[in-house]
């Protein structure tokens, strides 16, 4: 009696859904970053995808460790080869007590040109079976410079939405007030170590007060990087133009459509005063059969949004490694006075 | 020569004359996290070296993954089934990697080691054995790598002795990640450019700062001068370019201007990708 008013009777906690907290931070431990950043440095130029094991616990998804994937050829026998790799490595792990659940994975990327429909679809590929899932994005041309050039991705929820009804066209996306800087939201990275490797560490570290990083950072030379920079955001605004010219060309045969019809329905009144005159029946207003009436489909707006994005990308990289420069520049200018 | 009764015994030192381990900071990170997994009644973790041997007899160490085994007072049972599928498929990943030798975590070499060693050595013509002292024994982490040297005598064999190779700790990855961010037990956010740029600028500052006191104190005689640093200095300080100041000048104007122009276009860029969003979607069909 007293139970009842207290507690809940089972039936009711079982009936309330879980409340998904918001993800709000990626913690990722040391040795999973050590282990991508390899993988991807080793192989690059090639694009490299991993598996990312871990927790997912509350507001923060913990990665505690990752697993490459071999180089997939375009082989239908490899499909289950891929499964089977794949399987196998979460079992070994499972038996030296790593965590062997599947928490999103990680890509390699160069000059952060990653915004693809391949990779929308990974993530709605993963949201199926997993209910958090987050990509990380690591740039090994970026962190060249000196930068660690680590990016946690999810795909924001309105966004997934309307992925899975996939419809894109102008009205749905003001309805939703949609726009390209909501496809995806880049959540902040915490790094966690354990006490012993943290130990390991501090007794390794070398003396010298200035270490391979900062060399890195000192470098005066950074125009090749945004020689590449330029050369990739000049192709997406030829991409983007390319699309902004299939809008132009959609609108204008929608209007010239709609011109047609108006002329077409001109054409139907007067032939049917014309009969209402002469006493017989009035046609149909519509002729559904008409080849212009058919509705044009809109096209997409999707591909559009993902080349904004990634303009916004490169953009954004622009500035960083400019901001860089003058600091570099400056700093140069007033060693060279003294 | 009589070959009677007088034997000798033989230490085959030629293999290991120039032998030696460079250890990448990944494997150190492996062991240690297979360490604090380990399961409860397991005193030590026992696995595999990946990597490769290099041209002037360098061993390469680049990856490792544990095996499951199981110690008693005198017998270990090494899991060589899983032992094997690992392998494969990290060989998936990277062909190149191949197996190197072993670790074990614990400081020194146990008569359990050599049983392990020995079945290794049927893997790898010579294994490399790693052991990293997690328990921190001797007030420090010791890492120590060692290959085993055959003692004979005559043609019998007595023991093998596990001499210690010289290990170079790579540990330049590391340092490309920044200390900072691997020696504490969390780090609340990655620093951005800006930020390793004040990080970067402030150890040139703290540098410079050594500098000046050192040749300070020389001046005053409140330090011996020492000629190898005099030369190391006056070499840095003849190191920057001898440009007349207005050469100079126009050199870091040019490059100022180009990056000025750079921001420009990418802010122009953004503003054209905002006004195209805009007319994309506003537009409507009436």
């Amino acid at each position: 009696m007293a139970a009842s008013s207290t507690a809940r009777s089972f039936l009711q906690v079982a009936a309330t859904e879980e409340v998904v907290s918001p993800l709000r931070v990626v913690q990722i431990e040391g040795l999973a970053i050590l282990k991508i950043i390899k993988h991807c440095k080793e192989f690059s130029p090639a694009l490299v995808t991993g598996q990312l094991l871990g927790l997912d616990v509350g507001s923060v998804l913990e990665v505690t460790n990752c697993f490459p994937f071999p180089i997939r050829e375009e082989d239908e026998e490899i499909e289950a080869d891929g499964a089977n790799y794949q399987l196998e490595m979460m079992r070994c792990l499972r038996e030296v007590n790593v965590d062997n659940n599947t928490v999103g994975w990680y890509q390699s990327t160069i000059l952060g040109s990653y915004q693809t429909v391949e990779l929308i679809e990974t993530f709605m590929n993963y949201q199926e079976n997993i209910r958090r899932c987050v990509c990380i994005i690591y740039d090994p041309s970026r962190s060249n410079q000196g930068v660690l050039a680590l990016k946690a991705l999810k795909l924001s929820d309105s966004f997934m939405e309307l992925y899975r009804t996939n419809n894109f066209t102008g009205e749905k996306l003001r309805e939703k007030n949609l726009s390209w800087v909501d496809i995806f939201e880049e959540i902040p990275i915490k790094v966690s170590n354990s006490a012993l490797i943290s130990a390991f560490m501090t007794e390794l570290e070398s003396d010298t007060p200035v270490a391979q990083c900062d060399y890195d950072r000192l470098q005066l030379s950074s125009n090749p990087y945004m020689e590449r920079n330029m050369e990739f955001l000049i192709e997406c605004m030829d991409d983007l133009s390319m699309e902004q010219q299939k809008f132009q060309f959609y609108y204008r045969n929608l209007s010239r459509q709609q011109a047609q019809q108006q002329a077409w329905l001109q054409k139907r009144r007067s032939e049917n005063m014309a009969r209402k005159a002469a006493g017989e029946e009035p046609l149909p207003d519509e002729d559904p059969t008409n080849p212009i009436f058919k509705p044009i489909p809109e096209p997409s707006r999707l591909e559009s949004f993902l080349i904004t994005n990634q303009i916004a990308n490169y953009c954004n990289q622009i500035n960083g490694v400019a901001g860089q420069s003058f600091n570099r520049l400056y700093l140069m200018k007033s060693l060279h006075d003294n | 020569m009589a070959n009677g009764d007088r034997t000798v015994l033989q230490f085959s030192t030629q293999s290991t004359a120039n032998f030696s381990a460079e250890v990448h900071p990944l494997v150190i990170f492996n062991i240690c996290d297979c360490y604090v997994r380990r399961p409860d009644q397991a005193e030590r973790v026992i696995g595999t070296l990946l990597g490769s041997v290099l041209s002037d007899g360098t061993v390469d160490i680049r990856n490792s993954y544990a095996v499951p085994h199981t110690e008693s007072a005198d017998q270990v049972a090494l899991d060589i089934e899983y032992h094997h599928n690992l392998l494969v498929s990290h060989q998936k990943v990277n062909p190149k990697e191949v197996i190197v030798g072993w670790y074990s975590t614990g400081l020194g070499v146990t008569g359990r080691s050599a049983l392990i060693h020995d079945f290794y050595s049927r893997e790898v013509p010579n294994p490399v054995h790693l052991t990293v002292d997690t328990g921190f024994r001797n007030g420090e982490g010791t890492i120590k790598a060692y290959v085993s040297v055959n003692l004979a005598l005559g043609d019998r064999q007595l023991a093998s002795q596990f001499q210690e190779i010289p290990l170079n700790l790579r540990m330049v990855e590391a340092e490309l990640l920044g200390f900072d961010i691997l020696k504490t037990t969390s780090v609340d956010k990655l620093p951005t450019d800006l930020e390793g740029m004040e990080v970067t600028m402030q150890r040139l500052l703290a540098l410079i700062d050594d500098i000046y006191k050192y040749v300070d104190d020389v001046v005053e005689g409140r330090v011996a001068a020492d000629n190898s640093i005099g030369r190391f200095i006056s070499d840095t300080v003849a190191a920057l370019p001898k440009l007349s100041p207005p050469a100079f000048d126009k050199l870091v104007n040019d490059s100022l201007q180009d990056q000025l122009l750079l921001l420009y276009l990418s802010s122009i860029t953004r503003t054209q990708l905002a006004l195209a969003e805009k007319l994309n979607t506003a537009a409507q069909i009436l």
